[in-house]
């Protein structure tokens, strides 16, 4: 569980010994299933610093910039044409983050 | 459990090459197995719940919320876990550590959480670079002709370039022993209950096969369109490959491996006669998710189309 070792990491450099609080950042289109991240977390905190910590999960929407006329619009999947002007090429540029944003601790 | 797509690795990742079956040399215990340690160890101790330690962290919740056990029972637990720190879990630990600690810090941590396997396949990148190595990750579902495309190319170009493989399945030594036959030195990893290669998995396989400079590197992931997309090796392209038995609308319905692929190659185009598939709509589709993807149009059977995909790979080991 990379999430938890990240965190226990940071968390020990710091010469805490409860982590309280862990915020996460999740693209909506970072190829997780919320529901899914949410079951492992369940089974995966126990024994850890983070057993009775509080999770936090900023979604973040995801923004794609559309590669003829530049507008920039927020896309639920990989393939929807620009609103704008129908061409249907796009670079995502926001919404694929899997991160450990932050922690408290004690 | 695996953090990103909940695969287990829980029966332990295996490197073999064929011939070496029976012994099962190289196993590679992933860090996720170590708690297996834990239940032996509790054991003796007072606690009745401590068997359920076995399996998985799940379970371990039992004994944390049956209140406070003994220090003793703690300590035994960290004398056997050495590299699998748990040191500072249990709430029960707060009076010994006490609660000196009055308010809470925040630490900004801005970490990515699969930054573990990227750093790691940055420097498989970087060995593949140096040692002018052409590492290709071939993804794709199961059945679409991976290994049949493997076995073609090593056949055809066999005499003019110096093939590697690395085989990832669940079971089976099957593939590498289709490639041995071929004439390619193979590592077999078996992942067990996991769904997908990472890049510390191939590390360990590339240092077994003793990759030559200024050869191919093929690495054959597990079978699935969906985990491996998110594991980056340390290739220098993605290949997925679909074939005409499958709908066309694959690069919509699993877009994330299509998104992150460089390479498409479509296979079996003999059968396009027979079959409905709608070849342009296929590339039209993937071409929404991925307007940089190159496509080849192969059939692995007949041989049809194989020479544009010889070309390209010509063309990639002489830069």
């Amino acid at each position: 569980m990379s999430i938890i070792e990240i965190a226990e990491e940071n968390a020990k450099k710091e010469n805490a010994s409860v982590i309280t609080e862990i915020e996460l950042d999740i693209g909506k289109q970072a190829g997780v299933v919320m529901e899914a991240l949410e079951f492992a977390i369940e089974s995966a905190k126990m024994g850890t610093m983070l057993e009775n910590a509080e999770w936090v999960v900023n979604e973040i929407p995801a923004l794609a910039r559309c590669t003829s006329c530049g507008h920039e619009f927020e896309t639920g999947d990989l393939f929807t044409p620009c609103p704008e002007c129908e061409n249907p090429f796009s670079d995502i540029y926001q919404g694929r983050e899997l991160r450990v944003k932050s922690l408290k601790v004690e | 459990m695996c953090d990103t797509c909940g695969c287990g690795h829980g029966d332990g990742v295996t490197f073999r090459k064929p011939g070496d079956e029976a012994a099962g040399e190289h196993v590679h215990q992933h860090e996720h197995t170590h708690d297996h340690e834990h239940s032996h160890n509790g054991e003796t101790h007072s606690h009745p719940h401590i068997h359920n330690h076995a399996h998985d962290h799940d379970h371990s919740h039992h004994t944390h919320e049956h209140g406070e056990h003994t220090h003793t029972h703690d300590h035994d637990h960290h004398h056997h876990h050495g590299d699998h720190p748990h040191d500072h879990h249990h709430a029960d630990h707060n009076h010994s550590h006490g609660h000196d600690h009055a308010h809470g810090r925040e630490i900004v941590v801005e970490q990515d959480i699969l930054s573990k396997n990227n750093l790691l396949a940055e420097r498989n990148r970087g060995f593949f670079e140096a040692k002018n190595i052409l590492a290709l990750n071939l993804v794709s579902s199961p059945g679409s002709g991976k290994t049949s495309l493997l076995e073609r190319t090593i056949k055809d170009l066999g005499k003019e370039i110096k093939f590697y493989v690395v085989e990832g399945d669940q079971q089976t030594m099957n593939d590498a022993n289709r490639i041995d036959a071929a004439g390619a030195p193979v590592v077999q990893i078996n992942t067990g209950n996991g769904c997908h290669l990472d890049s510390d998995m191939v590390n360990r396989a590339v240092r077994d096969l003793k990759v030559e400079d200024n050869s191919v590197l093929m690495i054959e992931n597990v079978g699935n369109l969906v985990c491996p997309s998110l594991f980056d090796l340390g290739e220098e392209a993605r290949v997925v490959i679909m074939s005409t038995t499958e709908g066309e609308d694959k690069p919509l319905k699993y877009p994330t491996m299509f998104q992150t692929s460089n390479i498409c190659i479509i296979n079996k185009t003999d059968l396009l006669p027979y079959l409905d598939f709608d070849l342009e709509k296929a590339k039209q589709y993937a071409l929404q998710v991925n307007h940089h993807l190159e496509f080849f149009e192969v059939s692995v059977k007949t041989g049809e189309g194989m020479d544009t995909w010889y070309e390209w790979l010509k063309q990639k080991i002489k830069k």
